[in-house]
């Protein structure tokens, strides 16, 4: 392979789409409504969160701009409290949360297990209305005046202080709850029980091993949010005394439960990420992922090690010294599993053919940033520096090169990989891979600076703050401009490409994977017949052999 | 739709429980209740949390291994079940492991 690209498109004369798919299956809006098909709920799924993703988009810009200067003159800072806090609760619980796993996993697990949907198509469906009801909720909260309990909804704060809208912000998270859990659910049933014949659990791809961890913790871990929030709203509505110290509750038990929940959900936000990275670096480097089963375990320890470590989110909240000592030593044994995966992906790439098109580049993205990210957790897992930079800036530049560097780079890498699948067509590649680099300046530009003003002490959460931060801020408002060209693209050039885009055939990427070697896009059943699993995930001598077969017996 | 694993799971869910062990069951849960009305009315110290605790996981445990089929359930299935205990437990340990040592060394 010495060839700058490994995309492998059908004669553009000859091609064309094939006319029975699941996008032409059934028409008008009804079909939609009422469908069953993963695939279809998928697409309902990926316009959905785009939507969301867009709103709280227009929301990180208003902070951003307030932030432009000192004082607090764009809007009042009660009103900031409200953007900022709406927007951490519109991306975290309807968009990253559902982002890779209830659009690309929807779409493309069924298929890589061999099977015609998901266990549960009925169960699919009604998460994308939960989902949307969430959505509607969430909308509802926000014309009525919003809710500024910060995305954590902070008790006492929200039982108790506020007269904001905290119980419908609260019911629209609990229904979006229940959406991920229905999607959890499906996607261990499926995994269980409808791989097809020769799919061992060795054979999977680590896609799928990645959500299956994920839908683990989406499954055990949501519910405790959904008691949570029960119980702050009791709290504000009847007084039932769980969290109020004046009727013998304990805000800090909101905190333990809050964060129980909350800090696997930073890992149902990132693991089906890392599952995308695994598929994608492995076909743009023409390799099998080294140690595949290391990558697979890394998952399940993520998963499991994730429910040990909550409380390194309240080591200046008055617990136990002792317990956040444990809890500091556990945060730091977290952190292993994922350097598992960047060194194994990195082992990957070594003697790869590598190729840069669009996801590859998303994908060596969020390695850079996930890494950075990751590591400054371990700086705040550590009880004494933490003391320092809890509540600052840094916390925030954290999360966001793990969720945004991290998730949203992988959540991009994904759709640009399996678009093809999804349309039929290929997106532009030249002006994507732009859009990739964009993003990637933009993010830097944006949230590095946001590091160093945490390190100098500017708290997070304040409409203003003093002069002397004000060069790092202007530099991180620029990158959100930056970075805003960034995703506008890909909605502008994806839509071109949906009418034209060059035609993709089955397996443009020479990808091994059992979604590609079926036709784009798919069949409503997927296959023609039920495939047999004969080889081990990502075997491309396997593939060339198929290929070699295909063209000797045309 | 599925391929293997098939005739186990059918397996299970064709069990049949015989009507004198779901009634057997429900007198029991009823005894229980009565049982933790009873015990309300004598004041046994600190262990007044301790017995309505107990016989409050007694009565759930009948009703997760027989009413909701978990005795007669494949293996994969009690993982699940029991999945759902240690997390629970972990929430409960760890929580009170920080309770009951926020004051050591402060006094
Ligand atoms: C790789 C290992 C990681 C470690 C060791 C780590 C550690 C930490 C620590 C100690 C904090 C608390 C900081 C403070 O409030 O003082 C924190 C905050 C946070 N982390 Fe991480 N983290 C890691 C990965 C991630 C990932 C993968 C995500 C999400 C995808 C994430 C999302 C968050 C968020 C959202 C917060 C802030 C919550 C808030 O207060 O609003 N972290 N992290
Ligand atoms: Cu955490």
């Amino acid at each position: 392979m010495s060839s700058a690209t490994i995309v492998n498109l059908p004669d553009p004369s000859t091609a064309r789409i094939p006319k029975m798919n699941f996008l032409t299956r059934e028409n008008g809006l009804l079909s939609w409504l009422l469908t069953g098909d993963h695939k279809r709920i998928a697409t309902l799924y990926l316009i959905s969160i785009t939507f969301f993703f867009f709103i709280g988009g227009a929301l990180a810009g208003l902070i951003r701009l307030e932030l432009l200067t000192p004082q607090s003159d764009l809007m009042a800072a009660d009103t900031y409290n409200k953007v900022f806090t709406m927007h951490g609760l519109i991306m975290i619980f309807l968009f990253l949360v559902p982002s890779v796993p209830a659009t690309i996993g929807n779409f493309v697990i069924p298929m890589m297990v061999g099977a015609k949907d998901l266990a549960l198509p009925k169960i699919n469906l009604l998460s994308w209305y939960l989902y949307i009801l969430a959505g509607g909720v969430m909308i509802y909260t926000m014309m009525v005046g919003g809710v500024d309990t910060g995305w954590t909804f902070t008790a006492p704060l929200s039982t108790h202080y506020l007269n904001t809208n905290v119980i419908s912000a609260g019911l629209a998270v609990f229904i979006a709850g229940f959406s991920s859990i229905f999607t959890g659910l499906n996607f261990i049933v499926t995994i269980h029980k409808m791989r097809c014949p020769g799919m061992t659990w060795f054979r999977l791809p680590l896609f799928v091993w990645a959500n299956y961890a994920a839908s683990i913790l989406m499954v055990l871990g949501t519910p405790v949010l959904a008691i949570t929030l029960v119980l702050v709203i009791l709290e504000r509505t009847i007084h039932i005394g769980v969290f109020d110290p004046a009727y013998g509750g304990d805000p800090l038990l909101f905190q333990h439960l809050f964060w129980f929940y909350s800090h696997p959900a930073v890992y149902i936000m990132i693991l089906p990420g890392m599952g995308v990275i695994s598929e994608v670096i492995s076909t743009f480097s023409r390799k099998r992922v080294f140690g595949y089963t290391a990558v697979a375990f890394s998952s399940v320890a993520i998963a499991v090690f994730g429910f040990f470590v909550w409380a390194h989110h309240m080591f200046i909240m008055g617990i136990s010294n002792y317990a956040a000592l444990v809890f500091s030593l556990l945060t730091m044994l977290v952190a292993v599993p994922s350097a598992i995966k960047i060194f194994n992906w990195a082992f990957t790439l070594y003697k790869g053919s590598i190729t840069f098109e669009t996801p590859m580049l998303y994908a060596i993205g969020f390695m850079g940033l996930f890494t950075i990210g990751g590591m400054t957790g371990i700086f705040l897992g550590a009880t004494g520096t933490d003391i320092h930079l809890t509540e600052t800036y840094f916390v925030v530049a954290h999360f966001h090169f793990v969720m945004v560097g991290g998730m949203l780079m992988a959540f991009l890498a994904g759709i640009h990989f399996w678009w093809p699948k999804w349309t039929g067509r290929m997106y532009p590649e030249k002006i994507s891979q732009f859009a990739a680099v964009v993003t990637y300046i933009g993010f830097n530009l944006t949230f590095f600076p946001q590091f160093i003003l945490g390190m100098l002490g500017m708290p997070r959460r304040y409409a203003a703050y003093p002069p002397q931060f004000q060069v790092l801020n202007v530099f991180s408002t620029a990158g959100a401009t930056v970075l805003g060209v960034g995703y506008l693209l890909p909605v502008l050039y994806l839509t071109w490409s949906l009418r034209y885009g060059a035609i993709a055939g089955s397996n443009p990427w020479q990808a091994t994977g059992l979604e590609w070697q079926t036709q784009s896009p798919p069949l409503t059943e997927n296959f023609t017949e039920i495939p047999i699993m004969d080889h081990e995930a990502y075997d491309y001598e396997w593939l060339e052999r198929q290929q070699a077969k295909e063209v000797a017996s045309v | 739709m599925s391929q293997h694993a098939e005739p186990h799971s059918r397996e299970a869910e064709l069990h049949i429980v015989s009507p004198k062990v779901y009634v057997a069951v429900a007198l029991s849960l009823l005894a229980l209740t009565a049982a933790t009305c009873a015990i309300s009315y004598i004041d046994l110290g600190v262990f007044n949390a301790v017995v309505a605790l107990a016989i409050a996981v007694i009565k759930a445990s009948l009703v997760v291994l027989f009413f909701m089929h978990m005795k007669y359930s494949s293996r994969l299935i009690k993982l699940t079940a029991f999945a759902g205990l240690f997390v629970f437990l972990t929430l409960i340990s760890m929580t009170m492991a920080d309770y009951i040592s926020r004051a050591w060394g402060r006094w």
